[in-house]
């Protein structure tokens, strides 16, 4: 079953019944295992995957890393959760080694990201210090290249 | 002076070997703007890392003479492991094994060490188009043998039975087989061996594709039937298996008198196999299993994908359990395959290959190579529904 969740996340628009078919069941069953999933928290969501820079829309977005000073029998789950709720993150994980949280963060422009990280993350109790990485050029991002399209180098051979 | 008339001077073997009609055809596809080719016979993948790193260290050490003619002994005890290890197959490494610059060069000088002008060679078709050109030039006489739809595309003993003649020298055995994706399971095989056994004749099994079968039963090779290793010479390589097809890398293993002879052709034409490949290649029969199998699923996906697809769209084609392609029918159109081609080709600008490139039985059918991402093949096959309601 791992199969249709590796071809789910390449590639969320298959079709039921090209799934069923790649997977040798039958669409309502592809259907049915999919339903499981989304009720498991298995599957969380099915995103497009833009590259913003080829539209009108102004966008940025940095990498930061957070130092916190973790909350007795909280850990670092309650600051987590504060700085989860913003809409700027896109992402936030708990990390190993030198530094405790690693943000994605986006805006329309450098000073948003600035203004976000100076008024709204570097003023919370537990934020100790923070580093803030500008994204300066995609070239791959989940699995898939975002800078330049692959160029098929095979010749048309025939054999 | 003299005028030179070169069609008075080349070798009228050579001058009667028909171009491929189809290069033309890719040469047009290629000034041609956003095609979708469906059309090569090699892997998307890219060598697996450790592969290329191994290329690379060999270089770095300055490993960059000539090997043994017959390849490097490391290489050549590794393809004797390998063979045993996942096809059951037992050869001697040392006069039993010869390495070649792919396994078209195993091909050529297999059938050039076996015929004598006038052998007739038996070529089940449709097959890889360089059988009959070679055994022309060495002076046999190529036999087709027509594998039909029906049979999904097997060879059969009465098909076999029907082209034995007492000059026949040589069988080519070439399963999983390019175009059709056909393979022999252990059943075939045992009926075409139990015609064989009772002749002269040696088989060149082309298992180029071996690695590359479908639903769960891999390849047997026909080396390993009873009375049948001391008949076949197992052509095989590393380009369809680990995505290595520029290193040009194959190999032949089979009797020690008949890869003997073979390797006196191999050491004044060619000398040795790349040196860099065959470093290469120790690493991937060693370490690779699992890229294998990688590659075996992704290809496995596209597959059935593809043959879903097709035939929904009514270009009926059997299941195709090994190599990278599938044969569907395009009788319905009625449309010659080289028609179907060309007007798919001009009117959605989709590239595949028309079945009659690979023997005159091909008509009616094109080969489609599923050697392409998953997306790249469902806009072909979008393409495709559109040219088919066209019609």
């Amino acid at each position: 079953m791992d199969k249709l969740l590796t071809l789910l996340e390449k590639n969320a628009r298959l079709k039921n019944s090209q799934l069923a078919a790649i997977l040798d069941m039958t669409e309502a069953q592809v259907a049915a295992a999919i339903e499981q999933y989304e009720q498991a928290g298995v599957l969380r969501g099915y995103q497009a995957l833009v590259d913003w820079d080829k539209t009108d829309r102004p966008y940025v977005c940095a990498q930061i890393e957070l130092k916190v000073s973790p909350k007795r029998d909280l850990g670092f789950d309650e600051i987590a959760h504060t700085i989860m709720t913003f809409d700027e993150v896109e992402s936030c994980y708990l990390m190993s080694g030198g530094f405790d949280l690693a943000l994605t963060v986006s805006g329309k422009d450098f000073k948003d990201i600035a203004l976000f990280v100076s008024q709204r993350l570097a003023t919370l109790d537990s934020v100790i210090a923070t580093s803030t990485h500008f994204v300066l050029k995609k070239y791959k991002e989940k699995g898939t290249l975002i800078s330049d399209e692959e160029i098929d180098m095979r010749e048309a051979t025939l054999l | 002076m003299t005028e030179l008339d070169y069609s008075q001077i080349l070798s009228r073997e050579v001058q009667n070997i028909k171009p491929s009609g189809i290069r033309r055809f890719f040469d047009i596809a290629a000034e041609m703007d956003h095609v979708i080719s469906l059309g090569v016979g090699e892997p998307n993948f890219k060598t697996p890392w450790a592969i290329r790193k191994a290329g690379m260290d060999s270089l770095e050490r300055g490993r960059t003479w000539y090997t043994g003619n017959a390849g490097l002994a490391e290489l050549k005890e590794e393809i004797c492991v390998y063979l045993k290890r996942r096809f059951n197959l037992t050869y001697q490494s040392k006069d039993e094994v010869l390495v070649t610059v792919g396994g078209s060069e195993a091909i050529d000088i297999m059938i050039r060490s076996l015929v004598n002008p006038g052998d007739e060679v038996l070529i089940p078709e449709p097959c890889f188009v360089a059988y009959a050109p070679i055994a022309s030039l060495s002076g046999a006489v190529p036999v087709p043998i027509e594998t039909r739809a029906e049979d999904q595309f097997r060879l059969t003993a009465k098909a076999l039975k029907e082209k034995l003649t007492s000059k026949t020298k040589l069988l080519i055995f070439p399963f999983p087989n390019n175009p059709t994706g056909a393979v022999m399971r252990r059943e075939h095989l045992e009926e075409i061996a139990a015609v064989l056994r009772d002749t002269n004749v040696m088989v060149l099994s082309d298992e180029i594709y071996a690695e590359l079968t479908y639903g769960g039963q891999r390849h047997v090779s026909i080396a390993e039937l009873p009375g049948m290793w001391q008949r076949t010479v197992v052509v095989n390589g590393f380009s369809k298996a680990y995505a290595m097809t520029g290193w040009r890398l194959g190999y032949a293993a089979g009797p020690a008198p008949v890869i003997q002879q073979m390797l006196k052709v191999h050491q004044f034409a060619i000398m040795c196999a790349p040196t860099t490949s065959q470093y290469a290649a120790i690493v991937a029969l060693r370490d690779c299993d699992e890229e294998i199998a990688y590659m075996v699923s992704e290809y496995d996906t596209r597959r059935r994908m593809i043959v879903d697809g097709l035939n929904h769209l009514g270009l009926t084609c059997f299941e195709p359990q090994g190599a990278f392609y599938v044969f569907p029918s395009i009788q319905k159109t009625g449309l010659s395959s080289e028609d179907f081609c060309q007007r798919l080709l001009y009117s959605q600008h989709v590239a595949v290959v028309p079945g009659t490139a690979f023997g005159s039985c091909g008509e009616g059918f094109v080969r489609i190579s599923y050697a392409y991402s998953l997306e790249h093949i469902l806009e072909a096959l979008k393409r495709i529904e559109r040219f088919l309601e066209s019609l």
